[in-house]
């Protein structure tokens, strides 16, 4: 047991961090916000630069070969800063689908492009309906030929709009909610048959709705077996929650600090409102919350790579559960702590509880994942 | 990063279980696993047992008897033993007045107590609360003057759990007066068959009797019987108060406590099938295993840590541990209220050492009452708030 970082997992914070305090203050974040799509490709390529873009990808596929604890690393770091980039659709979604299912040909033709900087991902996944069941797809892929013809709609696709390629899940056959009969396919944003809105997103992202109509791709747009994805999709999407764990981590710590501070500084009766008890109190609430968050994204961190997929996707839920706890609680008390500032769209205080809400609802909400915990009979044995 | 066990930690876990298995008196788990009352005999045979194979002081120094295990052996010997389930060697020796001895305690007081705390051939209490000072400790009212070679201690001390058994009673008494509320205090060790000691039960709400008023009236104790330096009580007593909160979380204790509950509520049916099938009560079951998951991971980190924060100091994030560890155990007892049902109502008393009662469910609604006090001992949870707020926040 040892929860310190190695040497090279604490050179990557720091040049992470680093990275994010010369150029990723609030104010720059304002700027970045109002760039095409919503973010910044100068950051975008620094993140290149200094190879976070390839930090999961093994060597021969040209990156560094690093694990998922150096994904929560950055991550977390990315929370801090309230980071506008896509790297978790990027990265985490594009990169995993190709990491965990990719052909040594699909590697070879989008990898290089992740690490360099050069194009992004999108993984169009939500539905009307689906909410989120991963197995409830009614997009379909149908068989033509060699390849497929995609048809159907996708929401709140995040980095949608921006995106050079787009990871879509189709079914290629049996009913809506069948857990076989569900392919994951690579599809250049650019194809016919494509429509794309996209839109701003509660916490300053950028997502799109989707519509495929009669989209034709080949054989070797499919991840894996395009009949049985949903494992692969799965594993993926776990990886997506456990960085959006750290993520929240990451933010929920500087919300605190941020409060913190200001309960220092701010006075009233001519005293800081720290000395009340009652906010000292709520202070001390939200870093028991923070610290058992951290402990739990921790704990999915180190599930990443559980052989069984029941115990790695239990682990994981029970860890979005105490996130998604943590999360209410640390961002909603900040907003309170500031007072009447806290509601200003100015200050970054409620930026955090912004985001902080839109992970909670990301890939399951904590009574989704309650459920799924519950349902495989709880986490002790 | 690595937060699962290592392969000698595996196997030194498996050594520990299995002399838990062949070793804990089974009368002694199932008076546990009921949530019923132990007996003094059973604590200090299984103290014995434990003693014997060299592990009832762990954690002390391998001289007087430690094993010089790491931390992590240290914590994975607790939550064993509270998993097993047997009990813990009693705190107030091991744990509290057995450390202020061994850090601060004369050569003499070392030799003849610490053999004695570890072999349960004394029975400590905690001198320490009063009428008028609980929360705020260092107002206390006790006093021991220096009369020829004694001190004379008068006052009163409440809430001292199982004084009723005690050989001993470690205890805060003012000895300066005229200084500062915290400076003129002393740590003083008091035989309990002295003259001048009343010892008083209090009944508590679940209807056992586990503390005690304790009254002192003109009571000579020796001169030596002072721990450290005249008037520095107060430093050991927060050296004392520190190490009580690392071992409160009780991780192995809750965990042993879901199992049964899980259990029960296998067992128990309402509206046709068992507890255990109904939703909302698996929901709620299944968020505090959570809870738990995630306290047990940062006691490890707080584990980890230990040392960082200079010898005898604990790292103010395990008031985290006070905090959470209360709140789970406090759950748990609620659970179990929830499985009984309208079956938690008989009142039966649990006499100590009486075999009467062949019913364990009356045992859940009294457990559920006696464990409201875990929030209120070693520190309320508003104390660790405090603690939070000053010493990791800087509020
Ligand atoms: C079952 C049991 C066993 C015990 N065993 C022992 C023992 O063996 N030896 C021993 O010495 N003592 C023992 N105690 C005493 C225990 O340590 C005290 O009860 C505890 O310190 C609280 O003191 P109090 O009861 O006087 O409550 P008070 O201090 O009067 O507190 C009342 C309420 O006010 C709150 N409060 C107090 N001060 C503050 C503050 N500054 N900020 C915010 N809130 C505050 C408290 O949290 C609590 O909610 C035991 C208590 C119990 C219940």
């Amino acid at each position: 047991m040892d929860f310190d970082l190695s040497e090279e997992q604490r050179l990557l914070k720091d040049s992470v961090d680093g990275l994010l305090k010369s150029s990723y203050d609030f104010e720059q974040r304002k700027k970045y916000a109002t760039e095409k799509g919503g973010w910044s490709r100068s950051v975008w390529s620094k993140l290149a630069e200094q190879g976070l873009l390839g930090l999961p990808f093994s060597e021969e596929d040209g990156g560094f070969g690093a694990g998922a604890v150096e994904t929560m690393i950055v991550m977390e770091s990315l929370g801090r800063a309230l980071m506008l980039e896509p790297y978790l659709p990027t990265v985490v979604l594009g990169g995993g689908f190709l990491r965990r299912g990719g052909s040594a040909a699909q590697k070879a033709a989008h990898i290089p492009g992740i690490i360099d900087g050069s194009k992004t991902f999108a993984f169009a996944q939500l539905e009307k309906n689906s909410r989120y069941d991963l197995a409830d797809v009614s997009t379909t892929a149908k068989k033509q030929g060699d390849g497929y013809v995609i048809d159907g709609e996708k929401f709140v696709v995040l980095n949608g709009a921006s995106a050079d390629t787009l990871i879509v899940t189709a079914r290629t056959k049996g009913g809506q909610t069948d857990r076989t009969g569900i392919g994951a396919f690579i599809v250049p944003a650019s194809a016919k048959g494509i429509s794309i809105k996209g839109y701003e997103t509660q916490d300053g992202l950028h997502a799109a709705d989707i519509t495929f109509s009669g989209v034709e791709v080949g054989a070797d747009a499919a991840l894996g077996n395009p009949e049985d994805a949903l494992p692969l999709i799965e594993q993926v999407v776990d990886d997506a929650r456990i960085a959006l764990c750290a993520e929240a981590v990451g933010a929920m710590d500087e919300s605190l600090k941020s409060t913190v501070e200001y309960l220092k500084t701010r006075t009233q009766f001519g005293v800081p409102i720290g000395s009340f008890q009652v906010l000292q109190h709520r202070a001390s609430d939200m870093f028991v919350n923070l610290e058992q968050a951290r402990s739990m994204a921790m704990f999915a961190t180190m599930a990443a790579d559980f052989d069984d997929a029941k115990e790695r996707s239990n682990a994981v839920a029970a860890a979005k559960v105490q996130i998604g706890k943590s999360s209410r609680f640390v961002g909603q008390q900040s907003i309170q702590l500031h007072g009447g500032v806290g509601m200003t769209m100015e200050y970054k205080i409620g930026h955090y509880f912004k985001r902080l809400s839109m992970i909670e609802n990301t890939f399951g909400d904590t009574d989704y994942h309650l459920k799924r915990v519950t349902d495989n009979g709880g986490l002790m044995k | 990063m690595d937060l699962s066990l290592s392969k000698d930690e595996l196997a030194f876990r498996d050594e520990v279980r299995t002399f838990f298995n062949e070793n804990v008196p089974p009368s002694m788990k199932q008076k546990l696993r009921e949530g019923r009352h132990t007996s003094k005999q059973d604590l200090v045979d299984w103290t014995r047992i434990l003693n014997k194979k060299g592990w009832a002081v762990p954690h002390w120094p391998v001289e007087h008897g430690g094993t010089g295990w790491t931390p992590v052996q240290q914590y994975i010997f607790n939550e064993e033993l509270q998993m097993a389930p047997a009990q813990p060697p009693l705190p107030f020796g091991v744990n509290m007045v057995g450390p202020v001895i061994l850090t601060f305690g004369s050569e003499e007081q070392k030799k003849y107590y610490l053999p004695r705390i570890a072999n349960m051939d004394d029975w400590w209490c905690q001198g320490f609360s009063e009428p008028g000072s609980g929360s705020d400790l260092a107002s206390l009212k006790t006093t021991a003057k220096k009369k020829g070679d004694s001190w004379i201690v008068n006052g009163q001390k409440t809430w001292t759990t199982l004084a009723q058994h005690a050989d001993w009673i470690f205890c805060l008494c003012r000895t300066d007066p005229s200084a500062k509320k915290q400076s003129g205090i002393s740590f003083i060790l008091i035989d309990m068959k002295s003259r001048g000691i009343t010892v008083r039960p209090i009944k508590t709400i679940d209807g056992g009797v586990e503390v005690n008023e304790v009254f002192f009236d003109d009571v000579e104790v020796p001169l030596h019987n002072l721990v450290g330096e005249e008037n520095k009580g107060w430093d050991y007593a927060k050296f004392l108060l520190g190490n009580e909160r690392t071992n409160i979380a009780r991780v192995g204790m809750s965990k042993e406590r879901i199992r049964r509950i899980k259990e029960l509520a296998s067992s128990v049916q309402s509206g046709g099938k068992p507890v255990m099938e109904d939703q909302k009560f698996r929901e709620k079951l299944a968020s505090i295993e959570i809870e738990l998951k995630a306290l047990e991971l940062t006691q490890m980190r707080v584990v980890a840590n230990e040392g960082k924060y200079g010898k005898g100091r604990p790292d103010p994030a395990s008031s985290i541990l006070k905090i959470k560890g209360s709140d789970i155990q406090q759950a748990t007892t609620e659970l179990l209220m929830d499985v009984i049902g309208p079956f938690a109502a008989p009142f039966a008393s649990d006499d100590e050492g009486s075999n009467e009662i062949s019913d364990w469910t009356t045992q859940i609604a009294p457990g559920y009452f006696n464990y409201r006090k875990v929030s209120i001992y070693g520190g309320s949870n508003e104390i660790q708030r405090n603690i939070i707020a000053k010493a990791v926040l800087g509020l």
